[in-house]
């Protein structure tokens, strides 16, 4: 009987205590710094998006631990996402992906894939856009393929990388269209754009934000977006052209659609708890409005997903990025 | 006339109290972080950037320009002082800033460096001011074929350098561009000589290898004769920079040479690395001392620090009009351009008045400013020469493990700057000369990634390098200072 | 020493040879050079400079005895920094930064520069927090950190 009852106390102590833990678990808070991975350059798309968050939080003081931005962009980004694999229940190691997440590992065969990470959240998507050099005389993206197929493999597409993105919705182009181009990897995306102005290469398939200002002066042209809907921006930027004006790829006969997520994971195994918390920051930081002020700068698309949605979005992704890199030539053999 | 009052107007943006309390302040930060190998510039300022989104937009770029002229200046005193240069282009300070350290004139090398680096920044500045629409779209010229002429141009006016054995020089420069070679391989995306390991992937940073060749296997080479920093018993003059200044005009064409180098670069923007070595080479090659260069030679140290400021000061101008970034700095304010709600592009001069002329006259007052607070303190650095070696030494070592350490986070690289060290010494022990070396580190990816873009656009035809006026005059150049030696030799006989 | 370094030097271009070679090393028709194509002459032009260095440094031995050799006790002062450095990295990177470099401040100073305790240990101290002031909590870099700092907070 006495056992019985000190089994029963026991277990109330536990009970009470467990209650206790779980609680204090729940309102995780980071208790040291937090380490922001970017898994490319600082001066790049996710790098820009990375330093943004950051100053947002801190600006508004969003959390109690400072935060800082870490760029691993060794072997296409294998360092930053190998660096948070093996930090496994870490919680004070967050990164942002960029396609690389999926891009990567196909095509070099480095030992990581989208699920090894505990995902925390879809911060939004970049859109891509088929530029061309302002003097030339192209107005729609028909006008320039019959040019490139003219040309027979002459004309030059540049882009961030080989195997990633850029590359990626070459290949696609040159599938749906047959016509071929000659592809030159540059190391970032502005640098690419300042080519096109210089005529170094005949199309780029750059960002938004990394062409804008070119666009602006007059000197690129956008033909079309990868995306299924318009850029919702009716800002006037060019002109009289804004971001609206703009006609989808699909309605121009070129029927790709291509986003590259600006995602936030964290490392793997790490608790619901934490993520939570993350998930709740984030919430806020979309709130600001400096980040509102960026999203429409860089005339992003504004998803925002989390847990089961977000996951399923990735395995659907991922294996979209098998099919594209299979057809494309592009996995590792 | 019209950038003259736009740069009286920048000057009033400039001069508030708030503005001008935040550029010292980034000027000391500045100093501080480039004095700390691998903590860098640019990682300063990335550290900083989100701090001073509550600042005013002006405010802001002005302090973290500050910081970037502090950093600059910061580099070459542990460049000079500890054979340690925490950016690319201060390696070519260490040449001959370094062995004037050993002799007790770390005052002068100080002095010089710092001087002719503000002089180079300044000339840029002027070109910045006055001839920013004519220059501005230099860069657009530049694709990747010259790109690979400048890289060429660099090498070329660097080879054939040098007292020692043609292989050695040969053994340690292909040892360089090997280094250089591990890792990613950019233009294909997969990865070589990785040997199947995770930690290769990225490849070695350069700047371990510096660290390691330079910083530990210096002091491996001092202890070797005993233990102190030998002949570094320097008198501390306090009038040692008037005296350096006195010397100074007497190399003018160096500096001359150097600023309209850097100047090209910056703006074109091959970047201040190249730049720098390329200066040292060509200094070498023209000057009466050229010799001397290596065993501490004054106009050794004038000619890359001219160079690198002046190119580090223009290659601000390409990011503001056209979004390119320069250097590693440039990149991560280039970043915070566009978080402030700053488009750079060619409209950025015509729709920002306060914002660029703001800069441009803070680059005036910032390196004036920085130049006075870092010439006040060069007895003060100088004098670290003469803590004893078993306090300094073991100081400088954890500050380069801190330095390779912070680069990646990756433990690995306290492990391969050890390795470098090792290298670093046997070289020196052995009259392998670590200059090409180090320059093939730097610039070989580069220079690889260039010559393959330019044949994948040219599908595979050489001829792309002379193909039109730039590339063919750079390359022609190239070609002139590679068989320098040849032509010297020819002109003579003819005479 | 120059003959073991120029062995060395061929050994490592060898192996830059074979890996590049693996990888491919040809030039394509369209693109250019692939991969290995340059990592793969690097490797020749290595292997061939250091060759020549080998044949010199064997026929020419004696003239460049003198560079080339390492005395005893420049070797012997050589490792006394080489060995703690190494154990010095290996801590930090298993203990964390500070106390390793606490520890080795204090041998560098005692066994090198043969200075009392009490001169000693205010240094080995005062180095790790002041690193730990300008890097940790002004830079926010963070720095290889062990169990002991783990159980301060960190």
């Amino acid at each position: 009987m006495r056992t019985k009852k000190l089994g029963i106390a026991f277990a109330a102590v536990l009970s009470t205590a467990f209650a206790g833990w779980s609680a204090s678990v729940q309102a995780w808070e980071p208790t040291k710094t937090v380490e922001f991975i970017v898994p490319a350059g600082i001066g790049g798309g996710a790098g820009q998006m990375a330093q943004l968050i950051q100053g947002v939080i801190q600006k508004h003081k969003l959390m109690p631990t400072s935060m800082v931005v870490i760029s691993k962009k060794g072997g296409s980004g294998a360092e930053g996402f190998l660096y948070v694999k093996h930090a496994k229940g870490d919680p004070h190691k967050i990164i942002i992906t960029l396609s690389n997440l999926f891009t990567t590992p196909m095509a070099t065969g480095s030992p990581f894939s989208w699920q090894d990470y505990t995902p925390i959240a879809m911060m939004a998507l970049d859109e891509f856009v088929f530029w061309v050099n302002a003097k030339t005389p192209y107005m729609t993206p028909n006008e320039y393929i019959k040019a490139v197929k003219a040309a027979g493999g002459k004309m030059k597409m540049g882009g961030t990388g080989s195997k990633q993105e850029d590359q990626i919705i070459t290949a696609a182009v040159e599938q749906i269209t047959g016509a071929k181009f000659t592809y030159v990897p540059y190391s970032g995306g502005g640098t690419v754009c300042t080519q096109l102005v210089g005529g170094h290469i005949d199309s780029s398939v750059n960002n938004p934000v990394e062409c804008v200002g070119h666009w602006r002066a007059g000197s690129v042209r956008p033909l079309c977006v990868f995306d299924e809907n318009k850029m919702p921006y009716p800002d006037k930027i060019a002109g009289d052209k804004s971001w609206e004006d703009v006609p989808t790829c699909k309605s121009q006969g070129l029927d790709i659609e291509y986003l590259m997520l600006r995602g936030i994971m964290t490392a793997p195994g790490v608790s619901q708890d934490a993520v939570d918390y993350y998930i709740g920051v984030l919430k806020k930081v979309r709130e600001t409005p400096e980040w509102k002020e960026y999203m429409k700068k860089g005339a992003f698309n504004q998803s925002f997903m989390t847990g089961a949605e977000f996951k399923q979005w990735l395995a659907k992704t991922a294996e979209r990025h098998h099919a594209l890199m299979e057809k494309a030539g592009f996995l590792k053999k | 006339m019209d950038a003259f009052l736009s740069l009286l107007h920048g000057f009033d943006v400039l001069l508030t109290f708030n503005n001008l309390f935040y550029m010292v302040l980034g000027i000391l930060f500045g100093v501080l972080l480039g004095f700390l190998p691998g903590v860098g510039g640019a990682n300063g300022i990335a550290i900083l950037l989100p701090l001073t989104f509550s600042m005013d937009k002006t405010t802001a770029i002005i302090m973290l320009a500050a910081i970037y002229w502090g950093a600059l200046f910061g580099g070459c005193i542990s460049a000079i002082l500890f054979n340690i240069p925490g950016e690319p282009w201060s390696v070519a300070t260490t040449f001959d800033g370094h062995p004037l350290a050993k002799q007790g004139r770390a005052g002068e090398a100080l002095t010089a460096s710092l001087t002719s680096s503000f002089i180079g920044a300044l000339i840029a500045t002027l070109v910045l001011t006055f001839l920013a629409p004519i220059v501005a779209n230099f860069a657009l010229d530049f694709g990747p074929p010259e790109y690979f002429a400048v890289y060429l141009l660099t090498f070329c006016s660097f080879v054939g350098m040098g007292r020692q054995s043609p292989f050695k020089v040969l053994s340690a420069m292909m040892l360089g561009f090997a280094f250089a070679a591990v890792g990613t391989d950019e233009v294909t995306g997969g990865v070589r000589l990785t040997f199947g390991t995770e930690t290769l992937l990225t490849g070695f940073h350069f700047l371990i290898a510096v660290i390691g060749l330079f910083g530990i296997g210096e002091i491996l080479v001092t202890i070797e004769h005993g233990l102190n920093f030998e002949g570094q018993k320097a008198k501390i003059n306090p009038l040692v920079v008037w005296e350096t200044w006195k010397k100074l005009p007497q190399y003018w064409v160096t500096i001359i040479r150097g600023t309209a180098v850097g100047v090209w670069l910056g703006v074109t923007p091959g970047g201040a690395t190249p730049a720098s070595f390329m200066s040292y080479g060509l200094a070498k090659r023209f000057s009466k001392n050229g010799d001397k260069f290596g065993t501490g030679e004054l106009e050794g140290v004038v000619a890359p620090e001219t160079a690198a400021h002046s190119a580090g000061t223009s290659a601000l101008l390409p990011m503001l009009t056209l979004g390119i970034p320069g250097s590693p700095t440039a990149a991560v304010l280039l970043g915070g351009l566009l978080i402030w709600g700053l488009q750079p592009g060619p409209l950025l001069f015509v729709e920002q008045k306060d914002f660029v002329w703001g800069l441009i006259a803070s680059i005036y007052l910032g390196n004036l400013v920085g130049l006075v607070i870092v010439l006040s303190t060069v007895p003060l650095w100088a004098s670290i020469m003469r803590v004893p070696f078993s306090i300094i030494a073991p100081i400088v070592i954890v500050v380069c493990a801190i330095g390779s350490y912070t680069l990646s986070n990756a433990p690995a690289d306290l492990i391969f700057m050890v390795m470098f060290g090792v290298i670093g010494y046997l070289f020196k022990k052995l009259n392998y000369p670590l200059a090409p070396m180090v320059l093939a580190i730097v610039l070989g990816g580069r220079a690889e990634n260039a010559f393959r873009q330019s044949m994948i656009g040219a599908q595979g035809d050489l001829s792309v390098f002379w193909s039109n006026g730039l590339v063919g005059t750079i390359t022609a150049l190239s070609m002139v200072m590679l068989f320098w030696p040849l032509i010297h030799w020819l002109y003579q006989r003819l005479r | 020493m120059n003959i073991a370094v120029a062995i060395a030097l061929m050994v490592v271009a060898s192996i830059v040879m074979i890996a590049s070679y693996r990888l491919g090393s040809g030039w394509a028709k369209d693109v250019g050079p692939d991969s290995g194509y340059f990592p793969f002459y690097i490797g020749l032009i290595m292997f061939i400079s250091s060759g020549l260095t080998l044949v010199q440094s064997i026929i020419g031995g004696r003239r460049d005895a003198r560079v080339s050799f390492i005395a005893r006790d420049q070797l012997f002062r050589v490792l006394q920094v080489l060995v703690p450095m190494t154990i010095f990295v290996v801590l930090s990177i298993t203990i964390g930064i500070y106390i390793s470099t606490f520890l080795f401040m204090s041998f560098f100073m005692i066994w090198h520069g043969r200075y009392p305790l009490y001169k000693t240990l205010p240094i080995a101290i005062a180095v790790p927090i002041v690193l730990f002031i300008v890097f940790e909590v002004w830079f926010l870099v963070p720095l290889p950190k062990g169990p002991f700092e783990a159980w301060l907070g960190y």
